[in-house]
């Protein structure tokens, strides 16, 4: 009897771990498809631009969709969702995050609704999944937030640009920073997957290509849930500082932990934006002050632009942008100024792409184009550091780190 | 070896928070043999009620550690009485399904109620500073934690064999038939003992809030790691459930320290390891059955 329920309860923990890491157990999309066949009767390419995206609305990242979903109704709705007098139409669906409902989304999305334009995912291996179907379909794809390397390297597309970030790009802008003004040996610790690995492996290139020494370095397992362990070995490193890359709610409870175990004074942290993002930052408080980060983006950029951004996004969500607020914001934004180049006409994924690649603009975040060898974006990488200022935490830009282009390779 | 001592004062405050997480689960599972999947969710329940507590309307931490846990048993309590207790009889299959679609249930309304943001409840200020053992800095609230799993578990202990409830309880884990035949309401005493594990899963969310952080899809990951222990300590024993916690603390912490890229690949090997050899788990005693 007791033997039967060991089992039983092993197998409930296989299930219940299955249904955690999917998250896929109660979504049907039922719903979107009911009202895509309203939809089909309007038929492609015709007076309307169909921009499908395709985003976590579930799942742990869900609050990254909805936050670059957000920011592209916030662009679309600023020229009254028309280009070149046609209409744009944003079809969106959920990713969950999880690569295979992403394809089979990607694919509903081309074959019912005839997209012309697709745009989103968060998660790099949802990039990676729906790869191939984007490039032997021809289907003009912009990245607007999964910074894997390879996505613009070795799996890289003609139809596939991104004007996001790449994990290179992150990485690689602190590594000198950190030589010069942090100190000459660091110690790296890095949540254990791919985006992870790949954000401090440039670090580590950069810093150690200035001169500097990693001391040591750990990769905890994504979704930990407690650092102490970690921390308390990390007080015996003799550095100048830590390096750290953690997003989401590992971010929170790294930064805090760090705190309370006292190390914040030993060593100063080092890391990406992520680690003090907007919509973390008031749970981390007070904690998060004192750390250095480097981002392509922060709330607190001092450019007419971002200004104007910032103001429009409160305004109409009364909540404070985020960095995937901003992607949303530009994708939105180079997508609906390459349909405009073209006259409206987007039945040629040669010319979309081209267009696309030719679109330059002062975003909020500063001014960016595409590297037409690489089809990323070129951009600039800021520096900021996070201060107290009235009880609340606030990050301050402190250094600039201009057009910043990814090797590609 | 000061740091293996640190090391070790981490691997206690960790495996008592899992012990706090983990005992209402063990408790309810032992008496009711309901195992119930919905356990989590309580938890995640006394953990965002901490959090609207502690943020919004008292800013008192000591406060939301008394209200969380009586809301979240008054949720148990609805919980037992009406949709529980009608599938007494259907056995342990329709419960399993019943708690693992509650399970589901709270999910998505903790989600609409307070989002899907990463929230955090500040340590209070009385323990928000750091102590030095062996050498090392440790935050107050963690040694509080091991001293409040400690109360936690002499009270579970003294309550289970030293009172007449207590009694009353471990007879009706050896026989429910027995103890309704010796004019005992079995009913009630289920009724008691499931609102107990909702007062213990709701205090786990609130001491465990501000160390593990609270987010979307917390309980289904706290879940697994108390049914492992709960496997791992031997089903429905208060004693094996605290050897289990401590032990899987010990091992993740030792294994993070010393292995850091295998530490949640160990946990699920003892796991296994213990399946193979104590298929009761650590201190699981043989339960006469029919």
């Amino acid at each position: 009897m007791k033997k039967k329920w060991t089992m039983l309860i092993s197998i409930i923990v296989v299930f219940t771990m299955l249904a955690a890491c999917g998250e896929s157990a109660i979504n049907s999309s039922s719903e979107a498809e009911a009202d895509n066949n309203s939809k089909k009767k309007s038929g492609g390419g015709g007076e309307t631009i169909k921009v499908g995206a395709i985003l976590p609305f579930s799942g742990v990242y869900a609050s990254l969709g909805k936050d670059l979903s957000d920011g592209m109704k916030l662009y679309f709705e600023s020229v009254n969702w028309e280009a070149e007098g046609k209409k744009i139409e944003l079809i969106e669906e959920d990713t969950e995050a999880d690569p295979q409902v992403s394809l089979r989304r990607v694919r509903k999305l081309m074959d019912q609704d005839n997209i012309d334009i697709l745009t989103g995912a968060v998660s790099t291996a949802v990039a990676y999944a729906i790869r191939n179907d984007v490039d032997s379909n021809k289907l003009p794809y912009l990245v607007s937030h999964a910074g894997g390397n390879d996505l613009t390297r070795s799996k890289r597309s003609d139809y596939i640009w991104r004007s996001s970030f790449s994990s290179w790009q992150i990485g690689h802008s602190m590594g000198e920073w950190a030589y010069k003004n942090v100190g000459k040996k660091m110690y790296v610790a890095a949540a254990d997957y791919a985006f992870g690995r790949e954000v401090s492996a440039a670090f580590k290139e950069a810093y150690t290509a200035a001169g500097g020494e990693i001391v040591g370095e750990v990769y905890p397992p994504l979704g930990n849930n407690d650092y102490a362990s970690y921390l308390t070995s990390m007080r015996g490193v003799k550095a100048d500082g830590v390096y750290a890359f953690f997003a989401g709610s590992d971010a929170v409870r790294f930064v805090q932990q760090y705190e309370q175990y006292g190390l914040k004074d030993k060593f100063p942290l080092v890391g990406s934006g992520w680690l003090v993002a907007e919509d973390l930052r008031q749970t981390i408080d007070p904690a998060a002050a004192g750390t250095f980060a480097s981002t392509f983006w922060d709330y607190n950029l001092n450019t007419k632009e971002n200004k104007e951004f910032v103001k429009a996004y409160e305004k109409a969500y009364n909540r404070r942008p985020t960095i995937e607020s901003l992607e949303g914001y530009d994708a939105a934004r180079i997508i609906s100024e390459a349909v405009t180049k073209l006259g409206g006409d987007v039945s040629d994924p040669e010319k979309v792409i081209e267009a696309i690649s030719n679109v330059s603009f002062t975003s909020p975040r500063g001014p960016i184009e595409f590297d037409k060898d690489t089809h990323h974006v070129i951009q600039n990488m800021y520096i900021t550091e996070t201060k107290l200022v009235d009880g609340k935490t606030e990050n301050e830009v402190i250094h600039t780190i201009e057009t910043v282009k990814d090797p590609g390779k | 070896m000061d740091i293996l001592g640190a090391q070790l004062v981490n691997g206690l405050s960790y495996g008592l928070l899992l012990f706090m997480i983990t005992c209402g689960l063990s408790l309810i599972f032992g008496i009711l043999g309901v195992l119930n999947l919905a356990h989590g969710s309580l938890y995640m329940f006394g953990a965002y009620i901490a959090y609207s507590l502690t943020a919004t309307y008292t800013q008192s931490f000591w406060l939301a550690l008394v209200v969380a846990p009586i809301i979240v048993a008054l949720i148990a309590l609805a919980v037992e009485r009406i949709l529980l207790r009608p599938t007494y009889h259907l056995g342990h299959l329709s419960q399993v399904l019943l708690t693992f679609g509650l399970a589901y249930v709270f999910h998505d309304l903790a989600s609409s109620v307070w989002g899907s943001n990463v929230l955090s409840v500040a340590v209070p200020s009385s323990l928000a500073g750091t102590a030095t053992i062996f050498g090392q800095a440790f935050p107050v609230y963690r040694l509080a934690v091991i001293f409040i799993g400690l109360i936690i578990a002499v009270l579970l202990w003294a309550i289970q064999e030293k009172t007449k409830w207590g009694a009353i309880i471990r007879a009706g884990l050896s026989d429910k038939e027995m103890i309704g035949g010796l004019g005992i309401n079995i009913k009630l005493v289920f009724t008691v003992v499931f609102v107990i594990g909702g007062i213990l899963a709701g205090l786990g969310g609130v001491v465990a809030a501000p160390v593990l952080g609270i987010y979307p899809s917390m309980e289904f990951e706290t879940l697994i790691l108390a049914l492992v222990v709960l496997v791992i300590g031997g089903l429905g024993t208060i004693g094996g459930t605290l050897a289990a916690s401590l032990l899987v603390g010990l091992v993740e912490t030792f294994s993070r320290f010393l292995l850091p890229e295998l530490s949640m690949f160990l946990v699920f090997g003892l796991m296994a390891v213990i399946l193979v050899f104590k298929p009761n788990g650590l201190l699981g005693k043989q339960v006469a059955h029919s």
